[in-house]
């Protein structure tokens, strides 16, 4: 058991059927490796007694030839910012300690519905703000590929844990690229769906109008399986779409890949990133497929825009932890005052804190219209121009990070160096568009790159198919 | 738009958090180098445009006003750093 490789979920569900692995052995091989091979400090918290309790209820499910779910013996790890009932959840933050669920988030219900394993609990950024996992008040996630160099982030434990096989697939949450980055990092698949698709009754909230929960995987059969039990209408929340989920992808054998001028004259393009991302699209030239480059004026918009929005709706979010109601309070409170300004003040990271002032700065009277009215002007001109794109191409490829993983600490002082990691990813947030990252290939020093399509609303079944073509 | 002392006071006071001494020169010289970096969107003309406030295209559902599952008061307050059977506890707000 012990050297078990994990390929895809669909060959895991046969070899429990057939009875040549169990669900309680699975688990147990996980739990260990968890616990044991975890150098990268991708796991806060394993959940032994729950996991092992769900492997026993499926091993019964098999022995007596009951049906069994479409992700039986998926051992799964969840990013620290998912309710899972009876279990704690802190969002990587000390103002959440001691804090256990009191429910379970839509998406890890319909997960355990279909029989998966919830494993554990995954580091990430200090409420899922942050591109590297440096921001976590339980310390920044290694990259299982090299460990002097950071994941991704801000699901960075999410990525490394499917990297280092300490869980088979996570989930993560994608608010700019929290996914797709860290799963560039890390050599895997990562799925931002779109806006809507995917209940967030359960996910701590950092921007509402942003936050999506998505899979990250070895393969993209998996992360369209995990997609699809995960997606549609949950009545918990109101932004949830009705829209049917197992719509039949485009039938076309050809596809238009747009791809932006500005991306290939980026200065901060690594040329290594550069030349992967020529060869992609020669190889779509040369498979038949279409590649048109078009030109995209708000490439230097999309990061000033995004950072004002989300830190204004993550200000608003975030005034709930208060050292009253949950969490952590102050010792030093005195008075009401007190307790807000002290537990606040103790409980939340540096990072944390820059966003609640620079949202609350955007939001203020006086400040509103030309901070948050215009950038809410902006991501409409961006949408627009985004749809416009999508009318003529059927997907728009781009590199899905500039450069490969980078060492611990180096962008650790300058948060704007850190929030331009996410150039490429917000624009599908910033339109709520669905994006997958899947690998392109590596550095001369074997680091992943990787390559982001970015697709029609509402059709992530053409997004799979084409992630598995080319 | 530079930031000075005041804007942090108010900003700091509106946020309910504190920033001292080496903080306090942190977060100023981070706000203002946030700020700079955002005022990039000045340079876009959005006249007529209309802010983009929902995401969601379909009109949004209200669920039937019904009785369900409801957490139950122990559940509720459990989480809460210092509470009752009924109620959550703050510091004392009045002096005699």
């Amino acid at each position: 058991m012990e050297d078990y490789t994990f390929t895809d979920l669909s060959k895991t569900r046969e070899e429990l059927l057939s009875g040549s692995v169990s669900a309680t052995s699975l688990t147990n091989l996980y739990l260990k490796r968890a616990a044991e091979g975890d150098r990268f400090n991708a796991f806060l918290e394993v959940f032994h007694d729950s996991a092992l309790t769900a492997a026993k209820r499926l091993d019964d499910k098999i022995a007596s030839g009951q049906p069994v779910g479409k992700l039986a013996g998926a051992i799964v790890g969840i990013k620290d910012n998912m309710c899972y009932q009876g279990h704690k959840v802190s969002a990587a933050s000390k103002i959440l300690e001691g804090f256990e669920s009191v429910f379970t988030a839509t998406a890890i219900q319909r997960l355990i519905d279909e029989d998966a394993i919830i494993l554990g609990r995954l580091n990430c950024d200090e409420f899922a703000m942050g591109s590297s996992n440096e921001n976590s008040a339980f310390g920044p996630v290694k990259n299982p590929i090299n460990e002097d160099l950071v994941p991704g982030g801000s699901s960075g434990g999410s990525a490394a844990a499917v990297a280092a096989d300490l869980c088979m697939v996570s989930l993560g949450s994608d608010t700019g690229g929290s996914i797709r980055q860290p799963a560039a990092f890390c050599g895997l698949v990562g799925v931002k769906p779109t806006y809507g698709r995917i209940s967030r009754c359960g996910l701590i909230a950092f921007a509402s109008s942003f936050d999506q929960i998505g899979p990250f995987t070895k393969s993209v059969h998996d992360a369209e399986l995990v997609y699809q039990v995960m997606a549609g209408r949950d009545a918990m929340d109101a932004t949830s779409s009705s829209k049917s989920v197992h719509e039949s992808p485009s039938t076309k054998e050809k596809f238009t890949f747009a791809y932006y001028d500005e991306v290939m004259n980026s200065p901060g393009l690594h040329p290594r990133t550069k030349e992967l991302f020529i060869q992609k699209l020669d190889a779509l030239r040369a498979a038949g497929h279409e590649v048109i480059s078009t030109s995209f004026p708000y490439l230097d918009h999309l990061v000033p825009c995004y950072y004002v929005l989300t830190t204004a709706e993550a200000s608003s979010n975030l005034g709930r932890y208060d050292g009253v109601h949950y969490g952590r309070r102050s010792e030093a409170s005195e008075d009401i005052p007190t307790t807000y300004f002290n537990s606040r003040t103790e409980g939340f990271g540096a990072e944390v804190k820059r966003r609640i002032m620079l949202g609350t700065f955007v939001l203020s009277s006086g400040y509103y219209d030309a901070y948050y009215s215009k950038g809410q002007k902006v991501r409409r001109l961006i949408k627009n121009a985004t749809d416009e794109i999508l009318k003529k191409a059927d997907f728009i490829i781009s590199p899905t990070t500039p450069h490969p993983a980078f060492k611990m600490g180096e962008k650790a002082n300058d948060p704007i160096a850190l929030y331009l990691e996410d150039i490429f990813t917000v624009q599908a947030n910033l339109s709520g568009n669905p994006a997958i990252t899947i690998p392109m290939g590596t550095t001369d020093d074997g680091l992943p790159l990787g390559v982001q399509l970015f697709g029609r609303s509402f059709d992530e079944a053409t997004l799979f198919r084409a992630a598995s073509l080319i | 738009m530079e930031v000075n002392d005041k804007t942090i006071d108010k900003l700091s006071d509106l946020s309910r958090l504190i920033f001292d001494g080496e903080e306090r020169d942190n977060i100023k010289r981070d706000l203002d180098k946030m700020l700079v970096f955002v005022d990039k969107l000045n340079s876009l003309d959005t006249d007529g445009v209309d802010p983009l406030v929902y995401m969601t295209e379909e009109t949004l559902q209200l669920r039937k006003d019904e009785v369900g599952k409801e957490l139950s008061p122990s559940e509720a307050l459990k989480n809460g750093p210092s509470h009752d059977s009924d109620y959550f506890k703050v510091p004392k707000v009045l002096d005699k």
